[in-house]
């Protein structure tokens, strides 16, 4: 995978390391040489380990557990079941999406994989041995494995724990104006449909999920060592789960081995852990398996999508109708900000202006694990986004117009900036038609269309596919955005010390995006101090300013507005003391390359360390001693991101394998704070994209059983199937942001699913496919082909 | 991924690896690879009591030819195969196939004697010892040694006819007929293994694996296919064999035999595909498996 990128051209020297150079990342120092520190890294003198005794069933009620033969085993020291939590008034908690969950089930289970009970022994090889002794009498019950099935009259309800509940309905929302939206639809020439099913997919992060519980029989303080991609949240979540006082629970998330919205819930395990750990006095640690991280952990997607595009012979469109189920498994887990539904599904008019659009969707329980995270997506956007490519595309074959052209009619332009969509967003900047061409120069769309011509004579089946995404993130202003009350702003807090070295604190958490480099950037752009003589700690609790936590992109757009608004307080305060070393008026000093200068003496300089001495050792009478601040943002919009990715594939009828030609992807996702990470964070969204189009997905059977509950059937691509990439940039900032960025880390995963599926319609359109579901599975292609023929 | 507790025993001779099974027998099982035994273990679908792992025993690690036969010995990993010039040149499905077993970290430690005693429906040198026609050769302590043909080898699925007190030391491929009068001659054999997985390191969706060699008339004198992943065991189409040995061959004939493979075959549908599908697939890999097999026994 090589790259082609054009770069930013930064203001700092390459010795400073500030916005817009490729630096290498801080963190892979440790990383790559295996000295990174993890959880399971983590040894406490007299710690125990833990196992979960799951369910092996979707729906049964549970009759009884005898734990006497695990308890019977040498080195087993407890079992936990619910009904003892339940004596703590632990056996549910609340969920993100302010839903209750079972965290060692009591009355029945409700999903394959769901925790019933927990073994704590002397090493995990007894711990297992302990689980596997437990019995328990379950009496099995109809399942439910999709939100059809739920909503059916005769359906059994899964929630009996809710009072009243007479049905598997967990929410009906809707978004924009359904009158506009009929009177749009009624001027219309043709309406095109896609329906479509967004397969459940899981975001599987490297590391499985957590604990090291260690509270203190003596003081009563719990030090929690945790994958957490939201320490601060987590903390609060504690106290108010357990009713630990708050300044008694440090949560540390030491180095992660990826997250993607995974390691944004609370899950059962960490409680028992704690709980364990609380009643027995020693150390627990719970470390998931692989197949205890896939069944049971936030999966995400799995919306069921009907999409009608009202569009003009001339090629206009005009209006979009949405109407969608959405499999939510057996509690509302989904791992947003509290207010929402369904996400920022209102992205779903994309990149076109359209007068009206109108969405409604019903969230359904099913027998499945709970979730619904943002998998590299902030909140829905990766569903809406693939649903308008995919109607675009198709609209354009009904119109028989060339797909790049038909977008390029129904774009929004430049200058309708800041524009509200017909679901009442504010989108902040773009230029979409210029991303479109730039990827259609590079990849030479042109020819490739005589290309494809001349390959169908050929009877080979060859597509060109086109995705020119939106997305939405940095969530998010505080009067819209909060979890379970806490409004989404993040923070920063510097200081510089007397050598002029900084340390940086942040209330996000990387979980490989690279923060600890791309971080301390920011600050050297705005200080003028080298990236590399600034040290970012994040993820401790005692050592961090309050923050929400990173997921759906929104660590740039919110925690690294905070560092670069509290670098330029610093600033501010070292114009002062620069005027008092100076003796000028501070109104007389120039900032250029890390030093403050009186206007027309460039000779009379002070620089930013000798500025930061000065604050602890010759301070202007009065002022206080020390170089440090923090700032909590609450940003004023979100930002949009946005992209056209072009991808061309082969497809071989005798098995309906399909290769990836070519890929481009031309991303804007405004300011590159560190071009190298940017692309790698592309890379990666890409490969994850492709996955979910190629080969990935969770799936089961009619009795509810996970068939992809392990890496031989959850495919997770290698770099052998992988498609070369070709990026390229467009760089339009942000207007609202301190330093124009947009945030990276999920654009591509929004954006590609759409252009690889386009592709293969593409490929196949003139045989009258219009349609096939992700994963497009060679069978799913041969069976397609086989239709068109019959 | 926490196995049950057992025994672990590492001999440095095959006697004392003979006498381990001699003694202790059905609670053994032989690690060489461990590449689907030892992932079993931490999953707990299989719990020996004993684990004898063979990998210091000497002398059991060699490709070579000799009577006839292509020799690959127990210990032999699938990345000795895919490197192996022997093989490239001696066996070309074996050489076909070597590349699509699992990933390169499986290759670098399984073992091709090992793949075959397991048996899994699933795995790819069966298939490919069937179609070629191999011979396993056992040993026991008490029993001496013992030459199996594949086909009584293989007996169902996750089955074979080694017994608890056996350990495999070689297993044999037939050289093409036209080596063992003159060693240098073309090879008039070919030999092929098609393999659809949905990435690097999956199971096969489906597999054939093919073989042919051919007489001095260019009629064929010898055919072999075989299919994984789509029966309860790698299934040996001996009917589509018959159809071919003694005709001209012809596409219009390998489709008649890619058509007897397709019927032969059961799959199950599962996420890897339909029923239906999987068997057009092997249609389609067997006369794509036999094109390529027909041009390399005719350089």
């Amino acid at each position: 995978m090589t790259t082609t990128t054009d770069h930013n051209h930064p203001i700092t020297t390459p010795e400073v390391g500030g916005i817009g150079h490729s630096i290498k990342r801080h963190e892979d120092d440790r990383l790559i040489q295996g000295a990174g520190n993890f959880v399971d890294d983590i040894v406490l003198p007299g710690m125990l380990h833990m196992t979960l005794v799951r369910s092996p069933w979707a729906h049964a009620t549970i009759n009884g557990i005898d734990s006497s033969a695990a308890e019977a085993i040498d080195g087993v020291v407890a079992v936990v079941t619910g009904e003892l939590l339940a004596e703590y008034n632990l056996a549910w908690m609340p969920t993100l999406s302010g839903d209750t969950q079972a965290v060692l089930a009591t009355d029945k289970v409700r999903y394959q994989g769901q925790e019933v009970a927990a073994v704590i022994a002397t090493d995990p090889y007894v711990a297992r041995d302990g689980a596997d002794a437990v019995v328990v009498d379950y009496d099995p019950l109809p399942v439910i494995t999709n939100p059809m099935q739920g909503l059916e009259s005769d359906a059994p309800i899964i929630r009996t724990d809710l009072e009243d509940k007479e049905d598997n309905v967990v929410y009906e929302w809707e978004a924009g104006d359904a009158a506009a939206t009929e009177e749009a639809f009624a001027k219309a020439d043709r309406v095109v449909t896609v329906e479509t099913h967004y397969p459940r997919s899981h975001p599987a992060p490297l590391e499985t999920c957590g604990i090291i519980a260690d509270v203190s029989p003596v003081t009563g303080e719990a030090t929690l060592y945790m994958t957490s991609q939201a320490p601060h949240a987590h903390r609060t979540v504690f106290a108010l789960v357990a009713g630990l006082p708050e300044q008694n629970i440090r949560i540390i998330s030491p180095d992660l081995g990826g997250g993607f919205g995974n390691k944004v819930p609370v899950y059962p395990g960490y409680v028992v852990a704690t709980a364990a750990s609380l009643v027995i006095g020693k150390p627990v640690k719970w470390i998931e398996t692989r197949y205890e991280n896939l069944i049971s952990t936030g999966f995400a997607r799995d919306y069921y999508m009907k999409g009608e595009l009202a569009v003009t012979n001339e090629g206009k469109i005009l209006g979009l109708k949405v109407d969608m189920l959405s499999d939510q498994g057996a509690f509302f887990a989904d791992a947003q900000p509290s207010k929402l539904r369904a996400g920022l599904f209102e992205i779903v008019t994309g990149s076109y202006d359209l007068q009206a659009a109108h969405v409604t969707t019903k969230g359904v329980y099913t027998n499945k694990a709970p979730g619904g995270v943002a998998y590299r997506c902030s909140f829905r956007v990766t569903e809406a986004s693939y649903l308008i490519e995919r109607l675009v595309q198709n609209a354009a074959y009904e119109l028989e117009m060339d797909p790049a052209e038909f977008r390029s009619m129904n774009f929004i332009q430049p200058d309708q900036f800041p524009y509200e969509s017909a679901t009442g967003l504010v989108y902040d900047s773009g230029d979409y038609e210029t991303a479109m061409r730039k990827a259609m120069e590079m990849i030479g769309y042109d020819e490739l269309r005589v290309e494809q011509a001349k390959a169908r004579e050929e009877g080979r089946l060859v597509g060109i596919g086109i995705a020119s995404f939106t997305d939405i993130v940095g969530a998010g202003p505080s009067k819209d955005y909060d979890i379970i009350g806490l409004k989404m702003f993040d923070s920063a807090e510097l200081r510089v010390h007397p050598t002029g070295k900084a340390i940086l604190k942040l209330g996000v958490k990387t979980q490989g995006q690279g923060h600890e480099t791309t971080f301390a950037q920011i600050v050297a752009e705005e200080l003028g101090i080298p990236a590399t003589d600034i040290k970012v700690v994040h993820g401790d609790t005692d050592n961090t300013p309050y923050g929400l936590g990173t997921y759906g992109s929104r660590s740039t757009p919110v925690a690294g507005a905070a560092t670069a608004i509290v670098a330029r307080n610093l600033r501010d305060k070292a114009r002062d003391i620069a005027a008092h070393m100076l003796e000028a008026s501070a109104d007389d000093l120039e900032w250029e390359n890390g030093k403050f200068s009186v206007k027309g003496s460039p000779d009379s300089s002070v620089s930013i360390q000798d500025i930061a001495f000065a604050a602890y050792t010759n301070l202007p009478e009065g002022m206080q001693a020390g170089l440090e601040g923090v700032h909590y943002y609450d940003p004023p919009n979100l930002t949009y991101p946005f992209g056209t990715y072009i991808v061309a594939v082969e497809i071989d009828a005798g098995t309906g394998q399909w290769k990836v030609d070519r890929m481009v992807a031309v991303d804007d996702c405004g300011v590159r704070i560190n071009p190298m990470i940017v692309d790698g964070q592309i890379h990666g969204g890409l490969t994850e994209g492709y996955a979910m189009s190629n080969m990935q997905f969770m799936t089961f059977d009619d009795d509810g059983n996970c068939l992809t509950a392990h890496f031989d059937s959850y495919m997770i691509p290698t770099a052998w199937e992988t498609p070369r990439f070709e990026l390229g940039e467009t760089i339009t900032p942000s207007p609202h942001h301190p330093i124009g960025a947009k945030g990276v880390g999920e654009s591509a995963t929004v954006g590609s699913p759409a252009a690889y599926v386009n592709a293969i319609i593409d490929a196949l359109q003139h045989r009258g496919v219009t349609n096939i579901d992700m994963p497009v599975l060679p069978d799913r292609v041969w069976q397609a082909l086989q239709d068109s023929e019959g | 991924m926490y196995p049950r507790a057992f025994d672990y025993l590492a001999p440095e001779t095959k006697e004392e690896v003979l006498d381990v099974l001699a003694e202790r027998g059905d609670e053994v099982k032989i690690l060489a690879g461990g590449q689907s035994l030892i992932p079993m273990m931490k999953l707990r679908l299989a719990s020996p009591g004993t684990l004898v792992d063979i990998n210091r025993v000497p002398d059991l690690d060699s490709i070579s030819i000799g009577n006839g036969h292509l020799t690959v010995q127990a210990l032999v990993r699938h990345n000795d195969i895919v490197n192996s010039e022997l093989v490239t040149t001696e066996n070309a499905a074996m050489a076909s196939a070597a590349p699509w077993i699992s990933d390169p970290i499986v290759r670098n430690l399984g073992t091709l004697a090992g793949s075959v005693a397991h048996h899994d429906p699933e795995g790819d040198w069966a298939s490919v010892m069937l179609a070629c026609g191999a011979q396993v050769v056992a040993e026991s302590r008490d029993g001496g040694e013992r030459v199996i043909p594949i086909t009584e080898f293989l007996t169902d699925m996750f089955t074979t006819s080694l017994q608890p007190t056996e350990m495999i030391t070689e297993v044999r491929v037939p050289r093409y007929a036209s080596r063992t009068t003159h060693e240098h001659a073309p090879p008039r054999g070919g030999g092929n293994y098609q393999k659809l997985e949905r990435k690097v390191g999956d199971y096969a969706t489906v597999g054939v694996a093919t073989h042919l060699e051919l007489g001095d008339d260019g009629g064929i004198s010898k055919a072999g296919i075989a299919l994984t992943s789509v029966y309860p065991h790698n299934l040996k189409v001996t009917e589509a064999e018959h159809l071919l040995v003694g005709s001209q061959p012809s596409d219009e004939l390998f489709a008649e035999a890619a058509e007897i493979a397709k019927s032969a075959c059961t799959p199950a549908s599962d996420v890897r595909g339909s029923a239906e599908y999987k068997k057009d697939v092997v249609r389609v890999f067997t006369e794509r498996g036999l094109a390529a097999s027909l041009a390399g026994a005719q350089r």
